[in-house]
This record gives structure tokens, sequence and C-alpha cells, in this order.
């Protein structure tokens, strides 16, 4: 395959960027994105060329490294994460445009390579389970009941990859931060601490500089774990019902 | 069987010993070393800071742990947030001996499956312990939030491994090392936010700063501003994981990398047995030049998954039409007993052997069916989503094959490595206050790891282990005087990483940085993989140093140090799997047997099993370094074994 | 605790939704009270005129009213002042476009921001139109409020008002009433389909109800 890649180049946060196209020749349908990106990437070095600057890692869709918006999709046109996608998903003579994840909580570092870590701090206000090493009853003193199992695995299984918040149009990260206030909260052992978690989580998300949601579901469109838009109702219902029990 | 023992490339030194397990029954070992052990007065604890390198479940659980104890953490990781250390990717489950089954499970038996499933290469005091520490992993880990899969009564679900017998594996789904790593994730974030953890994300440690005989701190670049910093503690502990990526291609991340291990043995700390490297039996065949790393199937898919081949060589039709008398489910056929679920280095090899004889599947030859059609069968193709459905997916994304209606198409490849720094009982390496936990030391799998054991190692060192016997060296060795940038060591530590980095930049040759990873990588896979020789060995001993040579040629790395620069932290890493490579290949050279993972040709039994030279090599090989390229000094540690006697392994 | 609600994006977001569903309730009960006029002036003015006595005698002359009037108008205010806050939010949190953009949201909830605005300017015009008589095209009469709907849609200008910010509504109320139950946790997997459907169902019964005034203006059914 020939492909046109048009990409941000942007040599760090204080310089402003813009697209720059390159020519690629010799992509096979088998190649991973980030494995074409990969050959280009060689074939700019030897030119004495500045590579195109990733954020990657596992590779398998697991680790939430990779973040490309590729054609205006949060990691393409499949449901998957930017590594899992395979170029047998483009046609020969295609022009790709590769953009990094765009809000304002996720400053660009270079090129397609953006700051996250406002998730981090989510995650830090509240999003655990406070359990020190040692105090942990024996595992089969609570049972859960298999439907709450599976509903906190459905929603655990957010990677922080961040494409909800690049999909959505106001920069929210609504859906990242209910996945995990939903896996937290419908488990016995995240009880004690429902209503501050789900309280601290919120107020840490709206001061990183999040937008709010307008429902667009764009996020849940986006997720390559499939972690549902309704999941956002549930943190509402989840809020609203803190509101009322704590005073602060 | 020839001896190599005239090998002249390395000197042998002092033999080495753990003089920290106690004697007395193993079962009461962990018990008396921790009363043995000194403590450090919680109200000193803060005083006292310690460095964790790496964010995965060891490192993750030490640095929450230790926080949480009282002490002050600063903890790093070359990823952008400490929840994607490759631990993230662990797919199948975590042992433990808790019996809920009610099937025969018991401590000594997951201790005796791992000290047979090891080949009897690994101490039996740490594997007794890990195999008591394991019961109260699950506890913690449930503790926290993590979502095993259940019952419809409430109640954990469990399911058998490759090597065992039992159903001693908890899970949770096929993502099982990424819920466990975010529970320890979540807990260091608590500490973090507490301000017990200082975090520093996209951070690389470059070195390890020695002062007067003990580690007091690291030497790291900041990965954004390629700003190379100094940090100091009481004690510093490594939990940087293995180093598969030697092989180029492996189920490791991408940016896993052995810098941290590689530079604490250059300072001093011993490396312990560096040929046992384990090949996982059930990856995502190769599909051409390009590929950039292997993804790895759960081994839990050869719980219900047939192994097989066809009967003929050079059979191209596809499955489907193969009928059922011209399949040969050789695994089956060999190991009556165990079938698929024999353990990992055996299903490797035997996969290879079939391969070699030219009845290997898919291009090139190079791969087995996993056929699910039984299983399905069986138990409805809804029972298989359930418990495979992520697995399946995965592979239908990366192959464009759909694995309900034809057989996966698997193929060994690189995932583990057994070896790492030697470290004692108390998990200390030979430079005193360097400490290694997880997959970056050698501790508890011998010569091979069962499945769903390096989980329950990681999470045992940082949850328990660490914790615990940290304490006794903080408290025996007060640190009076401080150690700042300014100390000869430091500055010279950081001398050596900025002349290091800067001629990496100087030389700007006519190579990529990937070029020599591939190179060496593909060496040492052909000669150091599944099969080794010492014919073959030798030339890659050969080929190493001429590749070294010309990597300070040829290599060209793009761009300045004092700024984000990936093919700098790539070309870095590639110079220490130069020379890493060759001490793997001389360990595998001087180890004239066959035992786990590690397969010499010219050491197995009439029927093409491994055949393990007890009386010679009982023991755990730990090498000094001396310069580079130059030879190495090995220190034995020779394993008594008292409650699991060596036999020949046998899983027929 | 009410500022943290109120500072809180999600705390506006559920002022929003309520204040939304006020506004819903509202525009259902003026549907029903609108549609007297099919039933000739005497019946239309007779409705206009209990308006004003509604309550009674609990509730003093045009008490009512007010009330209803200023709860509506903090309803208007709190959700007009509430997406005008989170608006600027959002922008500011997406300041950078992407190169390759594509329209995917559905129109409905594309256009919820400038949809609002058309309402906010409509709901000005029709007061002045109808309630004061301000801005009304043919001698406004106090008091026969039939005579005066005959007069806006006699214009060719009224009928396209109208007609346009009812196709308005019609859209905000579909994604807004979905969107409100969201907010206030309402909606899940098994309730979805009902939601949707009721969202829809409102949006249609509304824009059709509405607009059928001006459509039978100009027919004559209304005269």
């Amino acid at each position: 395959m020939k492909l046109t890649l048009r990409v941000w180049r942007q040599k760090n946060p204080d310089t402003p960027g813009a697209m720059a196209t390159y020519e690629l020749d010799g992509v096979s349908q088998d190649m991973s994105f980030l494995e074409m990106l990969d050959v280009l990437n060689e074939e700019l070095i030897v030119k004495g060329e500045e590579p195109v600057a990733f954020d990657h890692d596992c590779r398998e869709g697991i680790c939430g490294a990779c973040s490309l918006v590729i054609n205006g999709d949060a990691h393409g046109p499949e449901r998957t994460t930017t590594c899992q996608l395979h170029m047998r998903s483009f046609q020969d003579g295609d022009t790709i445009d590769i953009e990094p994840w765009r809000a304002s909580a996720f400053p660009v570092i270079k090129d397609l390579v953006v700051d996250r870590s406002a998730f981090d701090r989510v995650i830090q206000a509240g999003g655990y389970i406070t359990a020190p090493t040692g105090s942990a009853p024996e595992a089969h003193a609570t049972p859960v009941p298999k439907a709450d199992a599976d509903y906190a695995f459905e929603h655990a299984e957010c990677i922080g990859c961040g494409a909800c918040v690049a999909a959505c149009p106001n920069g929210a990260a609504m859906l990242f931060t209910s996945a995990k206030v939903n896996h937290l909260n419908v488990l016995p052992q995240g009880s004690p601490e429902r209503e501050t978690r789900v309280l601290d989580m919120v107020a840490q998300m709206d001061a990183e500089g999040f937008g709010g949601c307008t429902l667009t579901g764009e996020c849940a469109t986006a997720c390559p774990k499939g972690i549902p838009l309704f999941s956002i109702t549930a943190m509402n219902k989840e809020w609203l019902r803190a509101t009322r029990k704590v005073k602060r | 069987m020839t001896s190599y023992s005239e090998y002249t490339e390395y000197t042998v030194g002092e033999p080495i010993q753990d003089d920290r397990a106690p004697s007395g029954p193993v079962n009461e070992r962990w018990d008396t070393r921790r009363f043995q052990a000194k403590l450090v007065n919680p109200a000193n604890r803060r005083k006292h800071t310690i460095i964790v390198v790496g964010t995965g479940l060891a490192g993750g659980a030490a640095g929450a742990t230790l926080a949480e104890q009282g002490y002050h953490v600063v903890q790093f990781c070359y990823q952008d947030s400490p929840r994607r250390a490759h631990s993230i990717a662990a797919q199948g489950g975590i042992n433990a001996a808790k019996n809920y089954r009610n099937d025969g499970d018991s401590i000594h038996r997951l201790f005796y499956d791992t000290v047979k499933g090891g080949d009897f290469r690994a101490r039996e005091s740490n594997v007794h312990r890990l195999a008591q520490i394991s019961v109260e992993i699950i506890d913690q880990c449930v503790a926290q939030g993590v979502p095993f899969a259940r019952e419809y009564g409430g109640l954990l679900d469990t399911r058998s491994f490759g090597g065992v017998q039992v159903s001693r594996t908890f899970y949770a789904r096929g993502q099982t090392g990424q819920q466990l790593l975010l529970g320890a994730y979540q807990a260091l974030s608590r500490q973090i936010a507490a301000g017990n953890v200082e975090m520093h994300a996209r951070t690389e440690m470059l070195d390890l700063i020695v002062v007067d005989g003990r580690a007091r701190g690291i030497v790291a670049r900041d990965l954004v501003t390629g700003r190379i910093s100094t940090y100091f503690a009481d004690a510093v502990v490594l939990a940087s994981g293995g180093y598969g990526n030697v092989f180029y291609l492996s189920t490791n991340a991408m940016n896993s990398n052995a810098t941290a291990i590689w530079r604490a043995h250059r300072r001093g700390a011993y490396f312990a047995n560096p040929c046992f490297t384990q090949i996982h039996p059930t990856c995502i065949p190769r599909s051409g030049d390009h590929q950039s790393k292997l993804t790895l199937m759960s081994e839990s898919l050869r719980n219900d998954g047939r192994i097989w081949v066809p009967k003929a060589k050079g059979d191209t039709r596809p499955p489907a039409e193969i009928p059922e008398d011209e399949r040969d489910y050789y695994l089956e056929r060999i190991y009556p007993s165990f079938g698929n679920l024999v353990p990992r280095d055996i299903a490797s090899r035997a996969a290879k052997n079939v391969c070699d004889e030219g009845r290997g599947v898919g291009p090139g030859g190079q791969g087995v069916y996993l056929d699910f059609a039984d299983a399905i069968a069986r138990m409805g193709r809804k029972a298989v989503e359930e418990k495979y459905g992520n697995l399946f997916d995965m592979y239908e994304r990366i192959t464009a094959e759909n694995p309900y209606e034809v057989p996966m198409r698997i193929y060994p490849a690189i995932h583990y490595t057994m070896g790492g720094l030697w470290v004692d009982y108390d998990l200390q390496t030979t430079v005193p206050g360097l400490f290694a936990i997880g997959e970056a030391n050698f501790s508890d799998h011998g010569a091979n790891r069962l499945g769903a054991s390096a989980l329950m190692q990681g999470l045992a060192d940082g949850y328990f282990v660490l914790p615990s016997t940290i304490n006794d060296y903080l408290a025996r060795n007060p640190h009076k005087d401080e150690v700042d940038a300014a100390h000869p060591a430091a500055v010279e530590a950081v001398r050596e990483t900025e002349d290091r980095l800067a001629r990496l930049l100087a030389v700007d040759g006519d190579r990529t940085p990937d070029s020599f990873h591939r190179e060496i990588g593909e060496l040492v896979w052909e000669f150091c993989g599944m099969a080794r020789t010492e014919e073959g060995l030798r030339k890659a001993l050969d080929r190493i140093p001429q590749i070294r040579e010309e990597f300070w040629r040829r290599i060209k790395v793009p761009g300045i140090g004092e700024e984000f620069n990936q093919s700098l932290e790539k070309a870095n890493r590639i110079v220490d799997y130069l020379e890493l490579a060759e001490l793997m290949c001389l360990d595998a050279l001087h180890r004239a047997e066959s035992c786990g993972g590690h397969f010499r040709e010219e050491s197995q039994t009439p029927d093409g099993e491994a055949a393990r030279q007890d009386e010679e090599f009982s023991y755990a090989a730990a090498w000094e370094f001396t310069d580079t390229g130059a030879a190495p000094v090995l220190h034995k540690e020779q394993l008594t074994f008292e409650y699991v006697h060596p036999t020949q392994r046998s899983y027929a | 605790m009410a500022l943290n609600f109120w500072q809180s994006t999600l705390g506006k977001k559920i002022v929003m939704g309520v204040t939304g569903l006020i506004m819903i309730g509202y525009l259902c009960a003026h549907l029903l009270g609108n549609m007297k006029i099919f039933f000739g002036p005497g019946e239309f003015n007779a409705y206009g005129h209990w308006l004003r006595v509604m309550g009674a005698p609990v509730l003093h002359h045009e008490w009512g009213l007010w009330i209803a009037r200023v709860v509506l108008l903090a309803a208007v205010i709190l959700h007009a002042v509430s997406a005008y806050q989170l608006s600027r939010r959002d922008i500011k949190a997406r300041p950078q476009k992407y190169v390759h953009t594509k329209p995917r949201m559905s129109y409905a909830t594309r256009t919820m921001r400038w949809g609002g605005v058309i309402l906010g300017l409509f709901i000005v015009w029709h007061i002045l139109d109808l309630t004061t008589g301000t801005t009304h095209s043919g001698g406004f009469q106090e008091g026969h409020p039939y005579q005066n709907v005959v007069d806006t849609f006699s214009t060719w200008y009224g009928n396209v008002i109208y007609i346009v910010a009812m196709l308005a509504m019609g859209m905000h109320v579909r994604h807004g009433f979905w969107s409100a139950a969201q907010t206030l946790g309402a909606g899940n997997h098994t309730r979805d389909r009902a939601l949707k459907a009721i969202a829809n169902a409102l949006a249609i019964v509304l824009t059709a109800g509405f607009i059928s005034i001006p459509v039978g203006v100009m027919t004559g059914v209304v005269s």
C-alpha cells in the first residue's frame, strides 16, 4: 500500500505546531497502525529528520498509552486502541490525518504526545478503596453477587487512554471518572467511601479543566473498552445521592 | 555428555550463599525471619527515604505499602502514568493455595508444584514463603476492590492452569494483570495524594549511586525535558521488570527494558541465571518483517483448547478439511496425563519440534492450531465467550480470523525472564541497600515459571516480603552522613551517564536504533532461544562484540539530549542489551545441562526431554561484572533440596 | 453545600435538567390550553380569563398566573445561565479543533446551544407579541387573545418566526428530555428505549401541536 500521511508536528509545548505531509510506500495490510508509523520513523531517521513522537507501550490494547486521532476519530475507525488498529482498515492511496488528543487538560508535549497526568490526579482524589496492606479480611467473608461483580468489572476495564476526552466536543472526562466511580461504588468493599469518592473525584475532574457533559455520546463511541454511556448516568445518580447524604 | 568446565571466558569466584533464610522447618522460616528482623520505630519511618523504581505489581505494591507504613517513598516510572506498567498485560490469573475447590490443594502443594515446575533450580525457602503468602494476596486484592470472577453464589471462581492438577488460579476475565495492577495503582494513588509518595512519571533510571559500598541513590533522566537528575535515599528498590526485550520480539511492552538492573549489575549487583528465559507456548505467530512485538494469548486457553497439527508434512489444506484421524493432537498423545496443560517449556518445545518436522501451519510453517471446536460443542458458544471473549476478540483483531470458526494459530515467543538480579531471602542484592523485587530478581521460579505465578510473586514481594525485610536493613544501617549531588560518587555516576548519552548523539552514523535492536534480538533468538547448542552459543558470543563495535560506529540518534527524544531512549537501552545478551549466552554456554526454559540439545533424554545434570549444575549462577567485554566472575549458590527431591520432571 | 452544588459541572447540569423538565411540563399545559383555539373564540377567550382567576378564591386575581410566571422566569434564567456558563467552560476545555473533523452527533444534539439561543429570543418576541402586545401587528386587544393570535398568524413573518422556533423547540426537547433523564440518573440499558420514545413523542406532539395553530389560521380553520 502507498499512503499519504498528514501528521501533527510540534517541537515542544511552547512552539506552535502544524500538519506535515509524508508519503509512505510499501505498507503491508497486516501491519498495525503503529508499525506503519515505525516504518515512517525509520525512514525519517535515515534521512536525518526527526522521527514522529507518539506514546505507545504494550501494543496489545491494554496499557492505554497509545493515543492518536486518526481521520478525526480517537483511535481511528475501529473500536479498539490505536495499537490494535491494522492497516487492513485502510485502502491503497488513502490520505490519513494523524493528530494528538485535543483538550486543554491534555497539553501537547511533543508531536502526538500529550500529558494525561490529570487522569492520575482524578484517581488520587478518591479512585481507590482504603485497604492498607495486611488489613484485609478473608476474601470469602463478603460474597459479592455475580451481577455486581460483573458490573464492577465492566467499568474497571477502563484503560485510562483518554479517548473519551479526545472525542468529546467539550473535552469532558465524565466517562473516565464515572467508570472508576461505578467500579468501586457497586462493590461492598467500596461502600464506606461511596459518597466522598464521587464528590471528590468530580470536584477534581472539574478542577483539572475538563468540560461538562452534554451527553453527545461521542465518548462511549470512541471508548476502546466499550464503557457504556450509562456509566455517566449512574455517576450522576451517585453524585446526586452523595450531595444529599454528605453535608460539607 | 561433554563437560565445558574448561571454558575460560569467565573465572570462578567464591561461592555465594543466602545467609538470611533461617534454618528449621521450611514452613516456619518466614515467621522466624520476620521475628528476627529488626523494626524501625513508626515515628522514625518518615525520616527514611526509599527509592522505588517501577510501578508494576511489585513496585506499585511496594511503594503503596512502604508509604502506608510511614516511609517517605520516591518512586519512578518511564511511562506517563504508574497505571501503565506492563504487569497490566498479564492475562490469565494469579495462583493462590486457598483450596476453595476442595480439590486437594494446600500451601505445600503449591510449594511442591512451583519447585518442580522450576525444574529444581529455585530456593526452597523462598518458594515456600511465596506459597504461604499467596493466600493473603487474594484477601488483600479483594479488599481493594479487584473484580475477580465470581460464581453465582457470590464467591470467587477459580480455574486450572498449566503444570498443575488443581484449580487454584483466580482471574478477572482475561485481564487479571490489569485488575491487580489497578488495585496496586489505586493504593499507590492514595499515598501520592497523602504526600507519602513522591511520584516521578516519565522519568527513567539510568544509573545507581553507590556510596561506601551501599546503594544510596539513582541517576534518572526526565524523559520530557531530558534533564539528568540525582535522587538520594536510605535504600533503593528495583522493581523494573525483566529483560525479555533483549530478544527484540517478545510479549514485553515496547519500552520495557533492562537498563535499571543492568546498571545496578555494573555497580556490583550480581546477575543470576540470565539464560533462564521463558518461552510462552501460546502467542500469535508473527506476520512479517514489520512485526514490532508479539501478542500473547493467555495460557488459560489451553484449558479448553486442543492443540494439534496435521499428521502429514506440508499439509496445506484448511483446518476444517483435515479429518480427525489425520490430525495429531501431539500434547495429548505424548503427555496423556497432563495433555494440553503441560508446563510452558514443554509445550513450547513440542511446538518447535513439530514445526521443525515440517508439520507447522500458517505462513512459513511457524504455527500450530489451538482448536476450540470441541469446547464450543461441549460448553456452547456462550460459555466459551464468557470465559475467553476478550482473547478471541483480540485474536480476531490482529489476524482477521474468527477463532469461533477457524482454529487459532499459535507459536511460542519470549514472555518472561526467570533470571535477574541475585537476591537473598530478604530480596537484597549483593549491593547492601539495593533490593530487587518481582521479575527483576531471580528468586522464586528457578528455570521455569508456572502460569499465573508471576502475578503472585510480584505482589508477594511488593505487598508482603519487601516491606517486612527492608525494615531490618534500615534499622541496622542508620545513615549518619547525608549524601547529595556533590558527592564524588554521584558526580561520577552523572558524568558517566551524560557521557554515554552525548556519545550516542555524537556518532551520527547511518543505522537506526531499531535496526541494531532487531539484529541483536534475532541473534539471541536463534542461538539462545528455544534450543541452545555449544556451537550456536559460541557463534553468538563471537558475533555480539562485533555488533557492539558496529553500534558505536554506525548508530544514528537524531535530535538533542535536552528534549523529549524517543530515539535516544531506545538507543541507550540497546547499549545495555548489547552487554546483557553476551552474559545470557555465556551463562547458557556454561550451563551444559537442560533444565526448564534452558534446553541444551547436548543434554536430553533418549525421548527428547530435557535432561538435568544435578551433580554438576544444582546451583544458581550469580555473575559478577568486571568490564564491558571482559570475563565476568561466576559465583555459585549451591541449592539444597530437603523437601522436594529432584526427580526427572514427568508430565506424561 | 448549595454553593458547592452550583459550582460543580454536575450541579449545573442538574439545575438545567430540573428547569428543563419544568419548562417541558409548562409546554404541555400551554399546548393543551392552546388547543382550545380550535373550539372558537368564546371558549378560547374564556380559557384566557380563567388563567387570571386560577386558584380563586384562595388566590387573589392573577396571583396564580404571576406565581407561574415567576417560576417560569426563574427556570428560564437558571437554565440559560447554567447553559451559558457550561458552554463557556466547554469551549475553554477544547480550545483547539481537529484539522480533520466530521459531524457525527445527531442534529438535535449539535444544535442544543444555538437552538437554545433561538428559543430564548423567541420567548421574548412571543411575550412582546401576545402578552404585552408591544410588537403586535394589528391592534392588540387586551382580553381578546383569540383575535390577537389570528392577527399574528395573518402575517408571513409571524408564521415564519413561530414555525422555525417550534421546530427548534422540538429538537431541543428531544435531546433535552433524554439528557435530563441521564443527568438526573434515571437512565439505564433497560429503560433507554422507553426514555428515547418518550423524548421523541414529546418532541413530535409539542411541535405538531403548536404548529397546528398557525396552520389553522393560514388554512382558515381558525379565523
